[in-house]
């Protein structure tokens, strides 16, 4: 992503607090991992399966991965991993493949057993070439990404993020592709609403979605196909977005490395704030999610963003930034470089609050200096977007001022008719055209932005570190888990017990196996 | 640039009552509108004379298309200004009066405790996959909205906040382990009027679910709702955009204590 050259320190932070933050979020972030690294999921293991190459659906539309991965669960437990009893069953057993094996686990014929000795040796061996095949898939996919960068080239600026949500994938194609000519550099398929919560991956082309189209590897495939054609066309690689996150985090990974997805929103705790996903399972599934991620030079959006959507955007700013460094840490721990880095954050301070606009580059700035080579994502508002379309078109245009000012990378386009109906096409073009005006008047500004060493932006930007700091020492002395559920983020409070799909989370024993696990852990 | 029509030039002439208005642009009665539209036409004349023939097809007499301009190669938005020839008779329009006194914290507090003589409790919830709860949290949570306090700052008032997607059983489950006295239920994001339906299967299961004279309260909010429509819904009262913290209290203190008080 290329961005102007920057003066290191506009804010003047004190490198030793940076260091002592960035060491906090580690210790905190620690436990977590570990839990983690001892618990697999249904989720974790489905994905496993998707990267073997099983794919499909039985006639009612439930996967493959779920009867299989449900089968072996009910027999022998998940405690081993799902690879080594499947393979053992595919090895001594009559199945022409993975799908059939499925098939015929779901009618409850197949014994499954976990395998001891060498015959574990030998499942494990037959596992791990299996899943293989995906992992190089994925590489080649990268590759392949990669190249078409190279001969098509990436945009100038921060790149320009457009959502498009219509539920029937073939409409969303054509708005994409519309948006894409407009100026777009990166397109959002933003799911169906209540898809995070469906515990298996829909299948094949969707026309039917609430506020959303359904991620499944075949609209995936489409949406990208489309673009392809798109930014042939346009001589610019147009980058497709979706979302790993939810019930099916790991899966939809693996699916996007596969169908090659350029960035995923894939957040360490917004499933379980906003979606009241049950914490383990969450932090199980992510650190997968980001491994495949990570191999497949996956861009991460991360959703700091929404605690200012439930939050109050000042008393909450430090922890924004407080999350951005767990979401860093957490994120590098399972592979992820800077690049790969699109920690979030949003224009969100109520436009009534005096100095609003100096408090949102405060914000912004600090974010910036904390992370100076992670592509940050910047989101516009939507808490105080009323009605007032007009009025709500301002706001965007100084989001965008900030954006510019504050050299953010990624650049979602406001709408304004945030939280009035889904956006017509007009609005679309209108909003790219306030994006577009502001990034020519104004897009290289920050070279002349330098904030007053003891201006309210500098002093605000150093109150919010402290906040933050002192907030991650109280996380590392209770434990993350306990500091969700006191409703440290967002407000939302959530019991490490509770939550959705706490009854997919298993603890593993000791021989537990995992190729896809261990090929991404050994890159 | 826009040019000022001549208004004063044959403007459409109605029958005028004491009560009737039209759309004031700069002068009274002037009737000036602005719209703004896309057409899936090619921009060109064809597209700039669909889009005048539109507008005089709703109502604008003599349309200004003050902005015309392609969007991709298949459509064109249109921004167009002038006079419409309606108006309105505000001895026809039906709303939804307020029928109640709107009561500070401390009136609903001792309404409550004197009338009912324990706490009253309240339940909210986003329901269906809705995960907005910005409507919710502005009317329950003590921050509040638009200066006023949210009803967990009233002190007779027990409020549980469920919070995002919620589902409509749990919800009634949790009606019926709580005792609630009314469930509150909001809903931002709606997609093929999901709001309606979700707000119709509520109000459904808790009249399965409790004997009329038990039955919670249901009261629904949101922008997208029409506060004129809460029969339709089946629910008991329907809040609009805008509502505050104390028109719900207020509400709620009107329909459970049975308090005419003054406000």
């Amino acid at each position: 992503m290329t961005t102007a050259v920057r003066t290191p320190g506009k804010l003047g932070l004190d490198p030793a607090l940076v260091r002592r933050a960035r060491e906090l979020a580690a210790r905190a972030g620690r436990p977590v991992v570990d839990l983690a690294r001892s618990h697999t999921t249904v989720a974790v293991e489905r994905a496993t399966l998707r990267l073997a190459g099983l794919n499909g659906a039985d006639p009612e539309g439930i996967p493959w991965a779920n009867r299989l991965v449900d089968a072996v669960r009910d027999q022998v437990g998940l405690e081993h991993g799902v690879c080594l009893p499947v393979w053992e069953a595919l090895r001594s057993g009559e199945y022409r493949d993975l799908t059939d094996l499925a098939a015929r686990a779901a009618t409850r014929t197949v014994p499954f057993r976990v395998p001891e000795g060498d015959a574990a040796v030998r499942s494990e061996a037959a596992a791990r070439t299996a899943v293989g095949r995906g992992i190089a898939r994925i590489d080649e996919r990268r590759r392949e990404r990669e190249e078409l960068v190279r001969r098509w080239g990436n945009p100038k600026g921060p790149w320009i993020y457009l959502i498009v949500a219509t539920g029937d994938i073939h409409e969303d194609i054509r708005q994409a592709q519309a948006a894409a000519q407009g100026g777009a550099d990166v397109i959002a398929v933003i799911r169906s609403t209540g898809q995070s919560l469906l515990d298996y991956v829909p299948d094949g082309a969707t026309r039917e979605g609430y506020a959303g189209t359904y991620a499944t590897q075949e609209n995936f495939r489409l949406m990208r196909a489309a673009l392809d054609e798109t930014s042939a066309e346009l001589g610019r690689y147009v980058r497709l977005t979706n979302y790993a996150s939810g019930l099916c985090m790991p899966e939809i990974a693996a699916l996007a490395g596969l169908e090659r997805l350029d960035m995923m929103l894939n957040d360490s705790m917004y499933g379980i704030l906003f979606r009241d996903i049950n914490p383990v399972r969450t932090f199980v599934d992510q650190r997968f999610s980001r491994q495949l991620h990570a191999r497949a030079g996956i861009v991460i959006n991360t959703g700091e963003d929404n605690y200012l959507t439930t939050a109050d955007a000042v008393d909450a700013a430090h922890t924004v930034t407080a999350s951005q460094l767990l979401n860093e840490y957490f994120a590098k721990e399972a592979g992820l470089a800077d690049g790969q880095l699109g920690l979030g954050h949003a224009f969100e301070i109520d436009p009534a609050v005096p100095d609003s606009f100096r408090l949102e580059l405060a914000h912004a700035l600090l974010a910036r200096e904390l992370f100076p080579d992670a592509p940050l994502k910047w989101m516009p508002p939507t808490r105080h977007m009323t009605g007032d379309v007009f009025h709500g078109y301002l706001l965007n245009g100084f989001f965008n001022l900030a954006g510019a000012l504050t050299e953010q990378s990624i650049l979602l386009v406001g709408m304004m008719t945030e939280a009035v109906v889904t956006p017509f096409l007009s609005d679309r073009d209108l909003a790219l055209r306030n994006i577009r005006y502001v990034l020519d008047a104004a897009g290289g500004l920050a070279e002349d932005f330098h904030p007053a060493p003891d201006g309210l932006i500098a002093r605000r930007a150093g109150q919010v570190l402290g906040e933050a700091i002192d907030l991650l020492e109280d996380i590392r002395e209770r434990g993350l888990l306990d500091a969700i559920a006191a409703g440290t983020f967002g407000g939302m409070r959530r019991t490490a017990e509770g939550g959705r799909g706490a009854d997919g989370v298993v603890a593993r024993a000791a021989g537990y196996r995992n190729p896809a696990i261990d090929l991404l852990e050994t890159t | 640039m826009i040019t000022a029509p001549d208004l004063d030039l044959d403007l459409p002439t109605l029958p005028r009552t004491a009560t009737t208005v039209r759309p004031y642009g700069d002068t009274t009665d002037d009737g000036m509108v602005q719209v703004s539209f896309t057409l899936p036409v090619p921009h060109g004349p064809l597209a700039d004379g669909a889009a005048l023939q539109l507008a005089r097809k709703m109502g604008i007499d003599r349309p200004l298309l003050v902005h015309s301009k392609p969007i991709g190669r298949d459509f064109s938005f249109f921004v167009v200004y002038g006079p419409v020839v309606h108006e309105v008779d505000l001895d026809e329009i039906e709303v939804v009066e307020r029928e109640y006194p709107l009561l500070t914290a401390k009136e609903a507090n001792s309404a409550v405790s004197e009338r009912l003589g324990r706490k009253l409790v309240v339940l909210g919830a986003c329901i269906g996959t809705d995960a907005h709860t910005v409507g919710i949290d502005a009317i329950l949570n003590i921050k509040g909205f638009a200066g006023e306090k949210g009803l967990e700052y009233y002190k007779e008032l027990k409020v549980l906040n469920l919070g995002a997607q919620v589902s409509v059983p749990e919800l009634v489950r949790r009606a019926r382990v709580e005792g609630a006295d009314a469930v509150l239920v909001s809903q931002v994001v709606t997609q093929r009027d999901a709001h309606l339906t979700n707000v119709k299967e509520l109000a459904a299961e808790l009249r399965a679910e409790f004997a009329e004279h038990e039955r919670p309260l249901l009261v629904v909010g949101g922008p997208r709702f029409d506060p004129g429509t809460a029969a339709e819904l089946g629910a008991d009262r329907v809040f609009g955009r805008g509502t505050t913290p104390s028109d719900v209290a207020s509400y709620l203190v009107h329909a459970l204590t049975g308090a005419e008080l003054t406000g």
